[in-house]
């Protein structure tokens, strides 16, 4: 029997983590499958009408499987952090009302028409149905954000004493809902959505395209995968550096706002100048080896690194370290190592993109195999990335559930059972395991299958003959 | 600031808003129940198709539904944190196992009829159906006890309220699920449907009848609003309703059984809340006007949903009117 207090932590990390992958395909879709649209209605060619039906699937398994997970996500605000619920929710759940409502109804009615609506609708509703498909996904994220962002550095409230019980009352909804946090969020979360997914399309690309020209076993509709891997590699083009650009200046601003969760991210205890950037620390004692909070620690990296990420540029700079804050901390190594993965594999990522815009300007993009190798290995690690973000974001918060004024041990519904608790997390592990499982065997099976082809396609056969689309608009 | 400050000196209009938005919550619910209720009702009868082409007719009926129609629920679920954050956290975590049995069921309705498509083998194809009648059951009946429970204060998991008010909710969404398959599909089919919407409706009513006794017996709260005028007038509407249903079913007048359908789910729907009323969450006693988010947040809200809803009515009409009428051949999930 798990304490109901640590159960509802890990099962709201647990659903979180998993239902987090499908938004981002469909934020990180959304963009593609628009110009993807967009060719198809204007140029007619097979291979943007391709295009468009084969990664239409994928979104739309992504989200089905989002939305049985999201509406968990909406729920267990209620179920399991129901003391949370109650203080915030004056402030807390307009935004997700208001996501609901703008958002996810737009996404959810349009997304009818965009996967099973081409034959019914003509050409201009289907482009907007496509646009607004894509812009649902990005409102969502809008309004989740506000919420998140808010719990990170929260603003334009006070705090109420009601019945025994503090109480959040709105005081200046502007400074709420555009807390200083959320700008960043909303960029580095978008633009590492388009990333993740441009990843993912390329590596699934390099692997057919790779089989066809390297490995010499011809595969149908090579043109389709070219087309795709080339696509994908623009989309990594623009996002894999902005991320970083972005990402550094997000730093800074978590300095300035949560210093706490900055000293974890660089394990820092006492408060120093000159702190250095560590590449890899570990702890001196072997005794202290699975202490996630052992304070004495061996690393080594860049000399005055942290100091320069924390001022913008002064190696000098001093940073307040986690001892200046009252207990208990975060689990330091925890955020620490999300916090290094996560920016190695950003760096990885423009080096990616470089070496293949590189290759594809010198016109070689089909034949360096270890280039297409990288691509196919790298096809999961946008996602990964993200979720290690996450992980630095709502772990290095921690002990907070609202930073700085309702720790999460108290956000905790006060009357729910150890048991209770204890059976929903397993069930969930093994539900969430079948699902991502079930996801996973289903875009395999998707991508093994292809693009459609042939007589099946409504480019090709409009072409030939006019035959009256069955059912279309009478 | 002006207008910040004039948001949280009163509601809006001096409307009387926390009962406004009582009214919209069984509003949302109520169409949520409706809409996704004729998918929850196509689910129950997938169990009574045997053949490949009329279950794959049942599936393409819902296909470009179904999704837009849940998002009801989790309007109601955002709108309910919104406007009553302490009935969302006090009720949603008292019935803690029930939620999650509705979640669990939602997921497996959800998933059930895209990976049904993926495969074509028999035990691939049988064990999916199955999971999708399981959670398109499931599903309403745990709302029905959920709602049962909110209405009379339960704090246990099982009560007879909860378990005869589950039983109605999935006869009511079979109700549905019939009428809109009848505009679904022709020939056959839609012949054969006809006899199950008379089961159903039969059903219906006499789960209504026994769950308004076993209210006044086991309720005695509850007495003095059942006999109230509104009540009893809402109840011979249903019984009108259904009297239209089953006529329209029989001159196989479509819409009218399907907007008869409509009728009888807010009808019900406007019983629970009129029971409900002035109290909104019985076992915390939370009132209403208790249990309403502070003014500058209640008039934020109130000028979303103004806004907003409307858009969303659009939306509606545009993805039902790009659908309307029976599944062409060819067409699947």
């Amino acid at each position: 029997m798990v304490d109901p207090v640590v159960a509802s932590r890990l099962q709201f990390a647990l659903t979180t983590i998993v239902h987090i992958v499908f938004p981002v395909v469909s934020m990180g879709l959304a963009p593609f499958l628009v110009y993807f649209t967009w060719k198809d209605i204007r140029t007619g060619t097979p291979v943007y009408e391709q295009l468009r039906r084969f990664w239409t699937r994928i979104f739309a398994v992504s989200f089905v499987v989002g939305t049985v997970t999201g509406i968990v996500l909406e729920f267990e605000f209620g179920t399991n952090f129901a003391a949370f619920a109650t203080t915030a929710g004056p402030l807390f759940g307009g935004p997700l009302a208001v996501e609901g409502m703008m958002a996810f109804m737009l996404e959810a009615t349009f997304l009818g028409v965009f996967v099973f609506g081409r034959e019914r609708v003509g050409d201009a509703l289907y482009m907007v149905s496509a646009v607004a498909v894509g812009l649902g996904t990005w409102l969502s994220a809008i309004w989740i954000l506000i919420a998140n962002s808010w719990m990170q550095t929260p603003r334009g409230y006070e705090l109420v004493v009601e019945n025994g019980q503090r109480v959040v009352h709105l005081v200046d909804p502007v400074a709420a809902y555009l807390n200083p946090r959320f700008f960043w969020m909303f960029v580095h979360m978008q633009n590492a959505s388009v990333e993740a997914v441009s990843l993912a399309m390329a590596g699934v690309a390099a692997y057919f395209v790779f089989r066809h020209h390297v490995w010499d076993r011809p595969v149908e509709h090579v043109d389709f995968w070219e087309t795709t891997l080339k696509i994908a590699l623009v989309g990594l083009l623009i996002t894999a550096p902005l991320q970083v650009i972005h990402g550094d200046m997000y730093a800074r601003h978590v300095y300035e706002t949560q210093p706490q969760k900055f000293a974890a991210m660089e394990a820092v205890w006492e408060t120093d100048s000159y702190v250095p950037e560590y590449l890899i620390a570990f702890p001196t004692g072997l005794q202290d080896i699975v202490d996630p909070r052992a304070k004495d620690i061996f690393g080594f990296g860049i000399p005055g690194g942290a100091s320069w990420l924390a001022s913008g540029g002064d190696p000098q700079a001093t940073i307040r370290g986690l001892e200046e804050f009252e207990g208990p901390q975060p689990p330091v190594a925890v955020v620490f190592w999300s916090f290094r993965i996560m920016v190695a594999l950003g760096f990885w990522f423009v080096t990616l993109a470089f070496w293949s815009g590189y290759r594809w300007f010198r016109g070689e993009l089909f034949e360096d195999d270890l280039l297409h190798k990288a691509l196919m290995g790298s096809a999961p690690l946008g996602v990964l990335a993200i979720e290690l973000g996450w992980v630095v974001t709502e772990v290095g918060r921690q002990p907070w559930i609202i930073q700085g004024e309702m720790k999460t041990a108290q956000g905790v519904s006060p009357g729910i059972t150890g048991a209770e608790a204890t059976a929903t997390l397993l069930g969930f592990a093994v539900v969430y395991l079948g699902l991502l499982t079930l996801y996973g065997y289903v875009v395999t099976r998707i991508v093994r299958a292809g693009p459609p082809t042939g007589a099946d396609l409504v480019s090709v056969t409009d072409a030939e003959t006019s035959s009256p689309g069955v059912g279309a608009d009478d | 600031m002006t207008s910040v400050e004039t948001l949280s000196n009163g509601p809006l209009f001096g409307l009387p808003l926390p009962d406004l938005w009582f009214g919209l919550l069984f509003f949302i619910f109520g169409t949520f129940l409706f809409l996704d209720g004729f998918d929850f009702g196509v689910g129950a009868l997938f169990a009574t198709r045997d053949d490949g082409g009329e279950r794959e007719q049942l599936l393409a009926a819902i296909g470009p539904f179904w999704d837009g129609n849940e998002v009801w629920l989790v309007v109601f679920g955002g709108a309910l944190f919104a406007a009553f954050p302490a009935v969302y956290a006090n009720l949603f975590s008292r019935h803690y196992l029930l939620m999650f049995a509705i979640l669990g069921a939602l997921i497996l309705r959800g998933l059930a009829p895209e990976m049904y498509e993926q495969r074509h083998d028999e035990a691939w194809t049988r064990w999916w159906g199955r999971a999708f009648v399981a959670g398109s059951l499931v599903t309403p009946f745990c709302l029905g006890m959920f709602t049962a429970n909110w209405l009379v204060g339960a704090t246990t998991l099982v009560t007879l309220p909860g378990v005869l008010v589950g039983l109605t909710v999935v006869a009511l969404t079979v109700v549905d699920g019939v009428a809109f398959l009848r505009l679904k599909t022709r020939g056959d089919l839609r012949a054969d449907l006809q006899s199950d919407g008379y089961r159903a409706l039969a059903s219906y009513l006499v789960l209504v009848v026994l769950t308004l006794a076993g209210l006044y017996a086991l309720a005695p709260g509850l007495r003095a609003t059942m006999r109230s005028p509104l009540v009893l007038g809402l109840v011979g509407l249903t019984l009108v309703l259904a009297a239209g249903y089953a006529l329209a079913t029989r001159r196989d007048r479509y819409y009218a059984a399907f907007a008869a359908t409509a009728g009888l789910v807010f009808s019900l729907v406007a019983v629970v809340a009129r029971l409900l009323y002035p109290s909104i969450d019985p076992a915390a006693g939370l009132t209403v006007d208790a249990a309403i988010v502070p003014t500058l947040s209640l008039n934020l809200m109130s000028i979303g949903a103004a806004l907003l809803l409307p858009l969303v009515f659009v939306y509606f009409v545009v993805l039902y009117s790009a659908f309307s009428g029976p599944v062409e051949a060819g067409e699947s999930y």
